[in-house]
């Protein structure tokens, strides 16, 4: 399988691509069921959690003073870092147009709502009076009351709200041809399902004339979007005084965490897809050598950010700040600090080596161990600060309880299940895209045609020659 | 904070510490502790629970941090450096005590990152926490440099008062559920009470008619508490209080991350003035033979 040099293999047939991936949304198999099992388990683990937090109060998770915060904002940090992936590949690598990412890219924008859905959990899950989570959000009251504009809490509603709704549209909107496909080769129930979602496709000129630009406005509408998200779950740190949070790199430095868990993240499902749905034609090797390529940059603009961080604390000397650097290196939390370190820049650089990146099985484990790294990360940022800030005598360590760890668990399970559905009720692979490419690249393989094609503004040149291999004397 | 005060208000609203807050005050209430006289009796402590209705959670939990203790005695144990890479395992002097409560903030720290503004300056100068809008997302705990916050992290009005002590829950004010955040309020309704008094009896507050519990309870009289909005608007407030004439006489000034005196008798200070959160409780250095 490591021959695979091209992209997509040009030869391939239109009906072999609806076949194939139609085919990954039939009745699932065993390994399918076994998924779901273990989903549903993790996830009841979590209610069973939540609902007694819910009826004891908060302190079961082990929260406590000085420690008012834990894993669940830590994890939410993790889950809305992911969904920054599927912006990058569908709104920023679109308008670059790296197509490459064509076969990819459905599933890593399932991957940002379904991240959304779950990360917006847990502000909610942390709520002390969960039932009133509902005052944040600015609704008229008679009693003349509105949430505080002032705090990042409010604007982390709002980025979050706006993001989801905006990132489910885009994914909606991106597979309307392919749910019209879907209803063409449906029966019985699905057939009723597509009809409705697919909008009366037809796929004439002037349809696909509105998809385009629908479709390019909502990626130029997403990038800024996306990067404000980060930026402004960055804040509810930045803006606090607490040493290790008052920092000023800190929406650069998520947005860049954010974008490397989201891409290993990427990774770990693009193997899990690839070998459930045999979809070797479409996730190829070289495809996933692309996405380590990105992912191993990201890796390093992260290591940068962290440098840059440590030194503005070192050499800020702010005696506060840099005692909490130094107890992070040094002091209780520092096994899962050095993990951190390790695992978030040390191990990346596995994706230095060609071998590595074409092989599946250790890119499947090299993406899982970035992405224990990023999380220890989003720890590392809330549990320190907390442990140990301006009041010595509220310094303090505490471990979070099964309660946390449950629902930390959970949510796994439950972003497992809501991909599990996904793949069975939307192509996780893009077939009209795809079809896109290998027209394109089939073009492009023939000297003559590629000469007008360059022609073309906005089409992709050929590059490296992978395409004019087969390009005839 | 209704949208047409944002409207209206704006650059007020905005300008905030350096104009004097927002507000036009009324009072501001702050103390000056004498460290020099705290014993570290707890006695204060012990009256803050009794006034306050602050849940009794028992050693288990309080060993947990989830203990409810407005006021707290921080107990400092310094290491003097003998010389020679020697460090005394006690101070010759005892411990130091230091006993905390809310600062009373006047560029709170709490206040901007409460989503829901349940924690917000009052025209008192006090810093306001109103438990029925609170929905515990503990921000500003987190955000209190002083770690001065405290959560009820449980249920504690069946446990901590069996009969028949819950008898003795003061009435004036709520006993809080949980997911609730609250802190110190220097005895609210106490102020509120004798404000309402001073208005029914047609007169201006004068220094001294009421004290919060801890004040009221210090053996050794290490707490003073009043008005001291003169420091900040001249005439306006109670005037002449005890209170002001300490912060006078020490030499701080509101509204400094750094105050310039120079005499080192005075012993007044802050406690982490440099944040710029201008508490409004200073305290007076202990005094000891070197």
């Amino acid at each position: 399988m490591s021959d695979q040099i091209k992209d997509i293999n040009e030869d391939i047939r239109w009906a072999k691509i609806n076949e194939d991936v139609l085919r990954s949304m039939e009745n699932p198999r065993m390994g399918y069921w076994i998924s779901v099992v273990v989903c549903l388990g993790l996830l009841s683990l979590a209610v069973g959690a939540e609902i007694y937090q819910y009826k004891t109060g908060i302190g079961v998770a082990n929260l406590n003073w000085p420690q008012m915060w834990g894993l669940y904002i830590a994890t939410f940090i993790f889950w809305i870092g992911m969904s920054h992936s599927g912006t990058l590949l569908s709104a920023i690598l679109h308008i670059t147009h790296a197509d490459w990412r064509k076969p990819i890219y459905r599933f890593a924008e399932a991957m940002t709502t379904f991240t959304l859905m779950t990360a917006g959990l847990f502000p909610i899950i942390h709520l002390g009076r969960l039932w009133n989570m509902y005052w944040v959000l600015p609704y008229y009251s008679d009693r003349g009351i509105w949430p505080n504009f002032r705090s990042p809490l409010v604007w982390d509603a709002f980025a979050i709200s706006t993001y989801l709704t905006s990132s489910a549209l885009f994914l909606y909107i991106g597979s309307i041809p392919d749910l019209a496909i879907c209803r063409d080769n449906a029966r019985g129930w699905r057939k009723k399902l597509y009809t409705l979602l697919s909008l009366g496709w037809r796929g004439d000129d002037r349809q696909w004339r509105h998809f385009r630009k629908a479709y390019l406005v909502m990626a130029c509408f997403l990038i800024p979007l996306a990067v404000s998200v980060h930026s402004i779950v960055s804040s509810d740190f930045a803006m606090s005084i607490m040493p290790g949070w008052h920092v000023t790199t800190f929406p650069p430095y998520f947005v860049a965490g954010a974008l490397y868990s989201g891409c290993a993240g990427i990774i770990t499902l693009f193997v899990l897809l690839r070998y459930y749905f045999r979809f070797e034609d479409y996730m190829t090797l070289a495809i996933l050598d692309k996405t380590c390529k990105l992912t191993f940059a990201i890796a390093m603009v992260w290591t940068y950010l962290n440098l840059i961080e440590f030194s503005s604390v070192w050499y800020g000397h702010d005696m506060v700040a840099k005692e909490l650097l130094i107890s992070k290196f040094t002091g209780p939390y520092s096994p899962y600090f050095w993990a951190m370190l390790f695992f978030g820049s040390v191990v990346p650089f596995a994706m230095a080596f060609e071998k590595i990146r074409r092989s599946i099985r250790a890119m499947f484990i090299v993406s899982i161990l970035l992405n224990i790294g990023m999380w220890l990360e989003r720890w590392m940022i809330v549990a320190p600060t907390l442990s140990m800030s301006y009041e010595p005598f509220a310094f303090d360590v505490s471990w979070p309880s099964w309660v946390q760890w449950f629902i930390v668990l959970g949510s796994f399970g439950w972003f497992g299940l809501l991909f599990l559905i996904f793949v069975k009720i939307i192509p996780s692979v893009s077939m009209y895209e795809v079809k896109e490419m290998v027209f394109h690249r089939r073009h492009l393989a023939h000297k003559a045609i590629a000469e007008v094609m360059h022609q073309r503004t906005g089409d992709a040149k050929p590059v490296g020659g992978a395409g004019l291999e087969g390009a005839k004397p | 904070m209704s949208l047409e005060n944002i409207l209206t208000d704006w650059s007020r609203y905005r300008k905030g510490l350096e104009q004097g807050g927002f507000h036009d005050y009324e009072h501001m209430w702050g103390m000056v502790i004498d460290l020099d006289k705290c014993t570290g009796c707890g006695a204060c402590v012990v009256a803050c629970y009794a006034e306050n209705n602050l849940a009794v959670v028992g050693k288990d939990r309080f060993a947990d941090g989830h203990a409810m203790h407005w006021l707290r005695i921080e107990r400092y144990w310094d290491e003097p450096d003998l010389g020679e890479g020697r460090v005394a395992e006690y101070q010759h002097h005892g411990a130091s005590f230091l006993p905390m409560h809310c600062q009373q903030c006047n560029a709170a720290t709490c206040e901007p990152v409460c989503p829901v503004a349940a924690t917000y300056h009052t025209p008192d100068g006090l810093n306001a926490q109103v438990y029925n809008r609170c929905i515990g997302s503990r921000y500003c705990s987190n955000n209190c440099p002083y770690r001065l916050r405290y959560f009820n992290f449980f249920s504690y009005y069946e446990s901590s008062w069996p009969a028949p002590l819950h008898m003795q829950l003061n009435p004036d004010l709520t006993v809080r559920d949980k997911g609730v955040m609250e802190k110190c309020t220097f005895c609210v309704q106490r102020i509120r009470a004798a404000k309402d008094k001073a208005q029914m009896e047609d007169r201006k507050l004068t220094d001294g008619e009421f004290q919060p519990a801890c004040v009221q309870t210090c053996p050794t009289s290490a707490m003073t508490f009043g008005d001291i909005l003169d420091l900040h608007n001249p005439g306006k407030g109670v005037e002449n209080t005890r209170a002001a004439a300490l912060w006078r006489k020490h030499e701080v000034e509101l509204g400094k991350t750094r105050q310039t005196k120079q005499d080192p008798d005075l012993r007044g200070y802050r406690i982490f003035e440099g944040l710029n959160t201008d508490p409004k409780v200073l305290f007076l250095e202990r005094v000891r033979e070197v």
